[in-house]
């Protein structure tokens, strides 16, 4: 069994008016060393396969499909096995 | 002339689809019904709506979970082959999602729900969707209501020049209330049979809803199949 940590954010070349918004309050509080703030999704599965090759294309495929529109998205994972092998 | 056969399609969570089919239905007075998300065929229908709301709750990105209904298989194929299918507001992100138009739909800029009528120039009156604009008078600017939270089209630099200059833009907001590319609130794909857009003709067709410019988006369609 593998566990899937991903992350989904919006490309760095689309503007990211929640992030924009969070900055800005940031400000309000006073932390205005704090720059580029961008938000995205978390999304944690966990994958019954027997690889972590097979983990790793099936993680690939279901952001590529489902999870992150390419369009406007860029995704990043980690795999851990929960098996304690590799 | 032929009733066209409309086919409204219905998602866990769609809102517009009363609305649409009440439009075609009984004001439009043509064949209409409504095909349900699990339907693994569109029958004999000759337009598909994908209409408006919150299909699926707008759960993962609106229109993502939609698209791999099995109703939705239908429609791509259909779409494929040089079927009309309208998309309109969440049924715009539904198809931008599913590949059969380029592009996607971001949240609004300024982040808040925009809920009011707004003017859109109509950009290309040859399309299957605007054809009868050409028959009226001052119809170069429409009014139609907008409701709705990602309405912020973007598409890369190639797709929009691809747009640009094929006519594949069919209306754009006069005063932008989402922030969208170049002020663009619908288009349709390379071959034309398949329309994108944020506002909502369905609801304002009859002038009991205070205006009918809608109607002839759909007058339009019935139009060409005849």
């Amino acid at each position: 069994m593998y566990s899937a940590k991903i992350k989904v954010t919006l490309r760095r070349s689309i503007l990211d008016p929640q992030g924009k918004a969070v900055e800005h309050s940031f400000q309000s509080l006073g932390y205005d060393k704090i720059k580029d703030t961008r938000i995205g999704k978390f999304i944690e599965l966990k994958i019954d396969a027997s690889s972590e090759t097979e983990a790793k294309k099936m993680t690939d495929e279901v952001c590529g499909k489902l999870l992150a529109n390419p369009v406007m998205e860029d995704y990043e994972y980690e795999i851990t096995s929960l098996n304690g092998d590799k | 002339m032929t009733k066209a056969k409309f086919g409204v399609i219905v998602f866990p969570g769609s809102n517009c689809d009363h609305d649409a089919y009440n439009t075609l239905k009984h004001v439009l007075e043509q064949d209409t019904e409504y095909l349900w998300h699990k339907d693994s065929s569109i029958g004999n229908r000759n337009v598909l709506i994908v209409p408006g709301g919150f299909s699926y709750g707008d759960y993962l990105r609106c229109g993502a979970i939609a698209r791999f209904s099995s109703v939705m298989k239908e429609v791509v194929r259909f779409a494929e082959s040089g079927g009309i299918v309208m998309g309109i507001c969440n049924g715009f992100q539904i198809l931008c999602e599913a590949g059969l138009l380029p592009g996607a739909l971001l949240r609004n800029e300024n982040l808040k729900f925009v809920c009011r009528n707004v003017t859109l120039n109509v950009e290309n009156k040859k399309s299957i969707f605007t054809g009868t604009f050409n028959g009226v008078p001052n119809k170069d600017r429409i009014v139609l209501p907008v409701a709705h939270g990602d309405g912020n089209y973007i598409c890369d630099e190639n797709t929009l020049s691809e747009l640009e200059s094929n006519g594949q833009i069919l209306f754009r907001y006069e005063d932008n209330p989402n922030g969208s590319l170049k002020n663009i609130a619908g288009i349709v794909n390379k071959k034309g049979n398949v329309l994108g857009m944020m506002p909502h003709p369905e609801r304002y067709s009859d002038d009991i809803l205070g205006g009918h410019d809608g109607r002839y988006i759909f007058e339009s369609v019935i139009n060409y199949l005849n």
